[in-house]
């Protein structure tokens, strides 16, 4: 077809070299550069262009996608009247989904593609699709538009008198550089200095390890052999205002180990009958530490999969995590309960530059 | 008409039609017609991926408009609440309003959770939509100038969209983002020095305290989505202004645009492309659930699920946290985190890596030269090379911050997977630059081979004397000048070491290592000569000797 089509005007005389394309030999055609720019093409044209009734019928599938988007608006509508927000529906291959977000969802879908197929096919099918050049300009000023913009900015700066009154400048770029620090100033409230917050935890001597499901004191004989049990300290309610601060730093996994696979001497000391208590905040980032093997008395942090031996003073032995996981030291009180000895003497969870 | 003098004359020429006349009301007072003179029929370029931009400015569009909704239901609070909603795992559970708002949402609110659906789906196209439109315009060597300032502003929205993302899903407060929030947390206090003054200002006191939620809330709304827009905007300026650019061929120079006009045909096309994308967006959300935090239940700092993972785009981030060495040095009564600080450095020193190569490259290549005409990758090994092996790095990283998903699907150790990271950290960029480098240049070869030989045709010929040959259809001069149409510049030559006298001549290191570099990106190992037409002549005018 795009013999018959008109010469493109739109084009530079120059860029209309006979056309080559469909021709063997094309290097015959322009004597000379073989490999030279061809100029631009001639413009073919489409089936819609030459054949209204093609055109027709484009105008119509164009026509019957906004038809269809409209369907959809109604569908969507529609959906949002009869549907209950808690109904659900088994639609496969996807299982029990909400009925409402289904219905909700397709018939958007079908209501925006509708548009956007619709438009789409009216710009390709029915609007000129004739390619044309258009000229690029440089973004920089030639030589007299640049000594134009140069005088002017000296006059101003004559004007000004900015490079002659040194006093003037320099007290107004003091003046300048000192103004953003009352931003900075102002932001110093946004939330207390660390001061030792990081190194105190809620534990401290003689306060009971609670079970945080059953609401209370933890005895030796509730911790089997091989079994991980997380505790809280005594005194701290779930409806404090600052529960979720304090079990931040205060969460605690208890495990029963045979004292004889105690490796650490230290741990040992800090234990009773095998029960050791350790930080359950992950010493790397403070994601909670919380599976443990009872085999090899391994636990592993399931966010960055650092591992600590629990055996061995809770050594790092695998994963980004930088020191050991701090042990608390426990005993048991007069009515048999498992009590701290005191706080954490080591700061629990990431490390930070004061923690030394 | 800038004067009532003159309305009765322009009447006079008929009665106008109400559109017109809105639009010289306009144009009176914004110079409308000024700015439709440039614009209005401004000529755009086709191909295919220069829709992937498209996709991001209308997943942005459509990020403000369904978290303009989601405003309307949601409570930046972290003021605990007991829930009694009607999803009923979670019936008496003590959790914040910010949680319990994102309940409502999902479970009461109709269409609330197709909305939130929608806005979830399009923030992770909207960058996965950034990152491939900045590979399209960075293998294409788009970037140059005068486009460098606009590829900073891509980077810019790439950079400031992922903490976008990352403020945003923190915002329900739910297991798993507090989680991120944890870390983010240990990654601010392993800051040296102000470390934990960091985090005491972020958090309003000790994590997690009741600030987070609020103060992410005003960043994903307000702050970031505010410079993103202006960001923005500034890009779409920019594009307008300088011009699309083109691939060579027939009639597409440096000095013009050949395409289409945007009015008509990409006002209809965008604009309906917008529609398409949001209507996917929608079909995805009907059928594909996202984020769903009730299954994860409220944050609590002493719970964590197993196979926590930020979204996608945060996970090269979390490899790199994965697989460091656990250094801490403490003396003088301090500690440096190593483990913690040097990940937090090398995140945006990657990122940063790519965002100069513009700057680089023409500094090493010398190139001072405007370019519209984009390069096919394969003429360009180094800058190639270089960017697979940043996508390569990316994804490297990406499997060490899944490592322990990768463990239990593919049944191997931890411990395997996280030194496979940490070599592949270092030997994985290297290997794939010198892998790709090697395929471009071979891909050079077929070209150089094409235009000297034509296509293979797939027919066999027998001549008179019995030999078999394939015959070699030559090809027409469109397809020569697109393959031959890309520059072959020259290294930097800085001349002798020692001059005409015999006296050594004074070149700074710094000048040394461009030359080298510059060898090295136009060298003879990096490029395989065109063929000249001498070449061509040469064995188009041997008669059916192929």
């Amino acid at each position: 077809m795009s013999e018959t089509g008109p010469h493109n005007d739109m084009a530079e005389p120059e860029e209309h070299l006979p056309a080559t394309r469909g021709a063997h030999g094309a290097e015959a055609a322009v004597p000379g550069d073989p490999f030279a720019d061809p100029g631009h093409p001639e413009h073919e044209f489409r089936r819609q262009d030459i054949d209204e009734k093609a055109a027709t019928h484009s105008e119509r599938v164009v026509a019957g996608l906004f038809t269809l988007s409209m369907l959809g608006t109604l569908a969507f509508i529609t959906s949002f009247v009869i549907f209950p927000v808690d109904k659900y529906i088994y639609v496969f291959p996807l299982g029990h989904v909400s009925a409402l977000n289904f219905s909700l969802g397709l018939s958007l879908a079908v209501a925006l593609i509708g548009i956007g197929a619709g438009a789409v096919h009216w710009a390709r099918t029915l609007m000129s699709d004739e390619e044309m050049p258009d000229e690029r300009h440089q973004a920089s000023a030639d030589d007299e538009l640049r000594a134009n913009i140069e005088a002017q900015w000296q006059q101003g700066v004559k004007e000004s008198g900015f490079g002659r009154r040194k006093l003037v400048r320099t007290t107004m770029l003091g003046a300048l550089t000192l103004v953003p620090l009352s931003a900075v100033v102002i932001l110093r409230d946004l939330g207390p200095l660390p001061e030792e917050k990081l190194r105190h935890t809620a534990w401290a001597k003689g306060k009971a390890l609670i079970n945080p499901n059953t609401n209370k004191p933890l005895r030796p004989e509730d911790i089997p052999v091989g079994s991980l049990t997380f505790a809280q300290p005594e005194g701290l309610n779930e409806q404090d205002e600052d529960f979720q601060t304090q079990i931040a730093k205060a969460a605690l996994m208890v495990v029963r180990l045979k004292p004889e696979d105690i490796k650490d001497k230290k741990e040992l000391d800090w234990s009773h009958q095998g029960i050791v208590a350790f930080s359950k905040i992950c010493t790397h980032v403070g994601c909670p530490v919380s599976l443990y093997e009872q085999q090899t008395h391994h636990v592993l942090c399931p966010c960055h999969q650092s591992t600590f031996d629990l055996s061995d003073g809770a050594r790092v032995i695998f994963g980004p995590a930088g020191h050991r996981l701090p042990q608390l030291r426990i005993s048991v009180n007069g009515e048999g309960n498992l009590v701290a000895m005191s706080d954490f003497e080591v700061p629990v969870g990431p490390a930070f530059w004061e923690r030394g | 008409m800038t004067t009532s003098t003159e309305t009765p004359s322009s009447t006079r020429r008929g009665p106008k039609h109400p559109g017109q006349r809105v639009a010289e009301w306009t144009d009176a007072r914004l110079g409308l017609y000024k700015l439709g003179k440039s614009n209005l029929r401004k000529i755009f370029p086709d191909h295919w991926s220069f829709m992937l931009g498209e996709i991001c400015l209308y997943s942005f569009t459509i990020l403000i408009l369904t978290g303009v909704y989601l405003t309307l239901f949601f409570h930046p609070s972290m003021s605990e609440t007991v829930y009694n909603g009607p999803y009923a795992p979670l019936q008496g559970v003590r959790m914040s309003e910010a949680y319990a708002s994102t309940m409502h949402i999902s479970f009461e609110v109709r269409g609330g959770l197709l909305i939130r659906q929608i806005h979830h789906w399009s923030a992770l196209i909207f960058i996965a939509g950034m990152i491939v439109h900045m590979m399209r315009v960075f293998f294409t060597g788009a970037f140059r100038k005068p486009r460098e300032l606009n590829w900073l502003f891509g980077w810019t929205l790439l950079f400031i969209g992922m903490f976008e993302g990352f403020t945003g899903y923190s915002l329900p407060d739910d297991l798993l983002s507090g989680t991120g929030v944890r870390f983010t947390e240990g990654a601010v206090l392993s800051t040296p020095i102000v470390g934990t003054y960091l985090s005491m200002f972020l958090f309003g006191g000790e994590f997690p305290g009741h600030n987070f939620v609020p103060i992410f809330y005003s960043a994903h709304i307000l702050l970031l989505p505010g410079i993103m827009a202006a960001l923005l905007v500034a890009h779409l300026i920019l594009v307008f202004y300088h011009k699309h650019t083109q691939f060579a061929g027939a009639g597409k120079t440096e000095k013009n645009v050949v395409g289409m006009p945007f009015f008509p045909i990409y006002t209809a096309k965008a604009g309906g492309f917008f529609f398409l994308v949001f209507g996917v967006i929608a079909a995805i959300a009907a059928i594909a659930t996202i984020n769903p935090i009730w299954t994860m239940g409220p944050y609590r700092p002493d719970q964590v699920s197993t196979g926590a993972q930020p979204d996608w785009y945060m996970g090269f981030s979390e490899g790199l946290i994965r697989v460091m060495p656990g250094w801490e040095i403490s003396a003088w009564g301090h500690t440096l985190v190593l483990g913690v600080f040097i990940p937090l450095i090398v995140f945006p020193t990657v990122l940063i890596a790519i965002a100069v190569w513009p700057f680089l490259e023409s500094w090493v290549t010398g190139d001072r030269g405007e370019h519209h005409l984009l390069d096919r990758p394969r003429n360009r090994p180094v800058r190639t090379g270089f960017g697979v092996a940043w996508l390569m790095l990316y994804f490297t990283l990406l499997i060490g911050g899944g490592n322990d998903l990768w463990a239990t699907h593919f049944h191997l150790s931890i411990e395997t997977i996280t030194w496979s990271v940490r070599i592949g950290f270092f030997v994985v960029p290297v290997l794939s630059y010198f892998v790709t480098k090697r395929i471009c240049l071979g891909l050079q070869r077929r070209d150089r081979d094409k235009v000297l030989h034509g296509r293979e045709s797939g027919i066999i010929k027998r001549l008179p004397h019995g030999e078999f040959i394939e015959v070699h259809e030559p090809l027409d001069q469109t397809e020569l000048h697109i393959l031959t149409a890309h520059p072959q510049p020259q290294p930097l030559d800085i001349g002798p070491e020692v001059d005409e006298n015999g006296v050594e001549r004074k070149v700074s290191a710094v000048t040394k290592v461009r030359a080298r570099l510059s060898r090295n990106f136009y060298g003879e190992h990096s490029q395989i000569p065109k063929p000249t037409v001498e070449e061509y002549d040469e064995i188009t005018s041997g008669h059916g000797h192929h």
